[in-house]
């Protein structure tokens, strides 16, 4: 099976071509203002180097496209918002927590309606059709594309959401949907951020997933197109075109993916050292750890799946104080390192410089270093290493030691030596390890639900059904899934021994029956 | 001599939502929604006064409210503040008196929130004291149990309106079974006014200054952050609390008995604490604490686990393995320590065969 995997970074589009097990080819363009073109420069630049490209079974993108959009407040539309659950919640209305900033770009007429459900999936009051009907009217008549729905305890019972869905395309058929049970967990008001979040995304994803399947038909690769997420899986591109919120923080993850793919290592520690900041993150079964904490997006309360990552203010182009070798960053010169780093003929001393001067990397002019005295350069690298060490054991939750992958531009500052760690692995195509994560990514189905009235390996089960059906409903091949993540929590104060269950399953993108001269033949002599 | 009156803002609030979530001892949900409610009402100029206890008449009436029923029922439904607010003037039909003032019944968690909200609604000051000094689950776990106060009457009203008054109740221990019940048909979560108190009553069965306490954590907390110092450090020092373990979760295990929230966390430890082992039990909030293997510290003092980095609470029913926690204790209020007192919040009370010896020396209290 052929893989394309292709990174849309700020600065790099980078390209691989992944043959099975073995990463074949990669190339670096630079990222265009439109990022379609930078895609078709990246394939056709990879395809012009090795044509096996063109029979690409499927192509992954990885892009960091919607999370820009939210962090910096361009592109997201302005749009409606529907909440099912009065009376309950009455006082904390769609929006609530936003930063004033965004939510005056994106809040649209509001509507509080009553009906949903209760925590045992009763209804919790009548739901009011009329109310839905008076609201779907001036949704109609306000001109927004899209419009979230989200009702009390979905994640148990959704017709509510369907209810108010249905009644909405009635009138408005034109405006898109996103439903809060399809996107988030228990927790009214993060969930309900999470598919306001996506609504105001849906207008930019269209396009957007659109010019990726415009670049790839131009670049004459004739594949499935998939798009990554932040839990290191992918999603069809239309299935992204919907739910664009589950590709933000994609980057990192495909980075983690890549260096466990590129090691062989499923359990290990991850640090990229970049142009500006070092991320450490942790792998677990060869997925990232996730975070515990509440997750913001462009100050947005949300529920989101994010990798656990530290990001620390230490990279190749971090800047040295010449009078303090303790002094190392937090300012980086970023990406003028070829104009700013002394080797470079620049004036800045960056820790590029100092790892020249060390002998830890051959860059630019070692010998315009030679004005570094041997003690500050020993001391700034022995800064560094300290910096990293820290950092690395901070992130670090077994006791025993466990193997570094070291990946990205910068990873020559990494120290051999590091407490806790059994070794520091260093590995081929370290610097498009984003674009190797993307290229290996599966396709996941979670499932986080409370079950009641059977036993914990009945709910358990159920559990893995139907996390196994929304995977391949998302692409997966049966018969590869895995369940990757299993949490179990029985709830006070609930009747009928309430367990909440959360299964989240992987299996590999199902790969497309191709009518190949081979099959022909063989079909024939069948 | 009694304190003045203390006009509170929405930065108190801020203050007093970190500090309670930290008495929270690891239940009564987090303060998070409550706190977003009571900035609309700041914003729409509302506000309430924190009055001294020792300033109330001995014949004053004082309403104590609070939130029943489970964290997960709150975090879709969530809680509003005029439904609480229902519950003291159903209270007052009933009583055909009027409340002089609200006081908290459960300081820990999102639960001290509501004599605010409440308070806002109805333009009644708030009385700087509570009925538990932190978070408990049961009714009877408090200090009204602790010192024989009537539990009757009681008002319960739900999201919908529907509402029951217990007018009668041989003891805490029935008046928790039968709320209890109709709590669950409620949908598992309720807004409750508890048995009226006197000023008398408050001075003597309460925990005193427990609602400034919390603000004055959330205040340590907030300016260590901005300083960058360790919050747990700066907490420590203020409270006189002690830290007793610092490591990383090792396993969280949970299980649903009798109406709670049990189970067992694990840690390894880290630093000073490397090569040891720490175990919590836990119903709903922290109980007992083992450092390999002996018993070192118990209910009622206050066990906290707080994010070792941040300084945040983490509660019973978030904490995850793989986090690095710090555990702590902070003292309890002396009502608590009593013989009355521990037969109600001791560790017999949740079951151990253990005697309570405070962590902390008597004369450090």
């Amino acid at each position: 099976m052929i893989r394309l995997g292709i990174d849309v970074g700020g600065t790099n589009t980078d390209a691989v071509l992944v043959d099975g097990d073995t990463v074949r080819h990669s190339v670096k363009t630079a990222t265009t203002p439109d990022v379609s073109t930078g895609i078709v420069q990246a394939t056709k630049k990879l395809a012009s180097q090795n044509p096996a490209a063109h029979r690409a079974d499927a192509v992954m993108v990885g892009t960091t496209h919607f999370t820009n959009a939210v962090v910096q407040r361009r592109g997201v539309s302005r749009i409606a918002a529907v909440r099912v659950g009065l009376p309950a919640a009455a006082t904390l209305e769609p929006f609530v927590d936003w930063p004033p900033d965004l939510r005056t770009l994106v809040k649209g007429p509001t509507f509080m309606i009553q009906g949903g459900h209760e925590v045992d999936g009763t209804p919790l009051a009548p739901f009011d059709r009329a109310a839905m009907k008076d609201a779907a009217l001036q949704i109609a008549d306000s001109g927004v594309e899209a419009v979230g729905i989200s009702a009390v305890f979905s994640p148990l019972n959704f017709a509510a959401e369907r209810e108010a869905a249905e009644i909405l395309q009635t009138v408005a058929p034109h405006v898109a949907v996103t439903m809060s049970h399809e996107l988030g967990r228990i927790g009214l008001l993060a969930r309900e951020n999470v598919t306001l979040l996506n609504a105001s995304l849906v207008s930019l994803a269209r396009r957007t997933t659109g010019g990726f399947v415009d670049a790839l038909r131009e670049s004459g690769i004739q594949a499935v197109l998939y798009i990554t997420q932040n839990d290191g899986t992918v999603s069809l591109a239309d299935q992204a075109a919907r739910f664009p919120v589950h590709c933000f923080a994609s980057g990192p993850t495909n980075s983690l993916r890549g260096a466990a793919f590129l090691s062989g290592l499923k359990e290990a520690m991850v640090v990229d050292v970049g142009g500006t900041t070092s991320d450490i993150g942790c792998l677990r079964r060869g997925f990232p750890r996730e975070a515990n904490n509440a997750v913001e997006v462009g100050g947005v309360r949300t529920a989101f799946r994010m990798p656990d990552l530290l990001s620390i203010g230490l990279g190749g182009g971090t800047i040295v104080d010449p009078k303090n070798p303790n002094q190392v960053g937090p300012l980086s010169v970023g990406y003028q390192l070829e104009e700013r780093a002394t080797v470079f003929g620049g004036s800045e001393i960056t820790l590029t410089d100092v790892a020249v001067a060390a002998g830890l990397v051959d860059l630019g002019e070692r010998k315009r270093t030679a004005k570094f005295g041997k003690d500050f350069v020993n001391q700034v690298i022995t800064r560094c290493h300290d910096m990293l060490a820290e950092a690395i054991d901070r992130m670090k939750t077994d006791a025993e030691d466990l193997p570094l992958i070291a990946v990205g531009g910068g990873c020559f500052l990494v120290p051999e030596k590091i407490p806790g760690i059994s070794k520091v692995v260093h590995v081929a195509h370290q610097g498009v390890a984003n674009a190797v994560g993307a290229a290996i990514a599966q396709v996941s189905g979670e499932v986080d639900q409370i079950f009641q009235n059977m036993s914990r390996g009945e709910a358990l089960e159920k559990a893995r059904v139907l996390a196994s059906e929304r995977a391949v409903k998302g692409g997966a091949s049966l018969k590869t899934i895995a369940v990757v993540e299993e949490e179990d929590i029985p709830l006070s104060y609930l009747p009928g021994n309430s367990l909440r269950v959360r299964v989240r399953v992987v299996g590999d993108v199902q790969q497309r029956p191709r009518a190949t001269t081979e099959n022909k033949d063989r079909l024939r002599r069948e | 001599m009694a304190a003045a009156p203390l006009r509170i803002t929405i930065e108190h609030l801020e203050s007093f939502a970190i500090g309670a979530w930290i008495m929270g001892t690891g239940g009564g949900g987090e303060p998070y929604f409550s706190l977003l409610e009571a900035r609309q009402h700041w914003a729409q100029g509302k506000s309430v006064e924190l009055i001294d206890p020792m300033s109330l008449g001995d014949d004053d009436l004082i309403a104590c409210v609070g939130q029943m029923g489970a964290p997960i029922a709150m975090q879709e439904k969530m809680c509003d503040g005029p439904v609480i607010a229902a519950t003291i003037s159903m209270m007052e039909e009933y009583l055909g008196r009027k409340f002089k003032a609200v006081m908290l019944w459960e300081v820990g968690g999102n639960n001290g929130f509501q004599a605010f909200l409440a308070g806002a609604i109805l333009g009644l000051p708030v009385v700087d004291c509570d009925a538990m000094g932190r978070a408990f689950p049961q009714a009877d776990m408090t200090t009204f149990a602790i010192s024989d106060f009537s539990a009757a009457p009681w008002t319960m009203i739900d999201i919908r309106k529907n509402s029951v008054i217990f007018t009668e109740a041989v003891d805490w221990t029935w008046m928790e079974r039968m709320t209890r019940k109709v709590c669950t048909v409620f949908g598992s979560a309720a807004a409750t006014c508890k048995a009226p108190r006197t000023g008398r009553e408050i001075k003597s069965g309460t925990c005193l200054y427990t609602a400034t306490k919390a603000m004055r954590i959330g205040r340590t907390v907030q300016a260590a952050r901005k300083a960058h110092a360790d919050p747990i450090a700066a907490v420590l020092q203020s409270e006189k609390g002690k830290l007793l373990f610092r490591g990383k979760v090792k396993d969280a295990m949970r299980r649903a008995t009798e109406g709670w929230l049990r189970g067992t966390v694990q840690i390894d430890g880290l630093d000073e604490n490397r090569g040891e082992t720490f175990r919590l039990d836990f119903q709903n909030e922290w109980s007992v604490g083992w450092q390999n293997d002996k018993v070192v510290v118990t209910v009622p003092d206050l066990i906290c686990i707080m994010d070792t980095v941040s300084g945040e609470a983490i509660g019973t029913e978030t904490i995850r393995y793989g986090q690095r926690v710090t555990v702590v204790a902070l003292p309890a209020p002396a009502i608590l320590m009593s013989t009355k007192g521990l037969k109600h919040v001791g560790p017999r009370a949740f079951g151990y065969d253990i005697d309570f010896k405070s962590i902390f020396p008597e004369t450090a209290r």
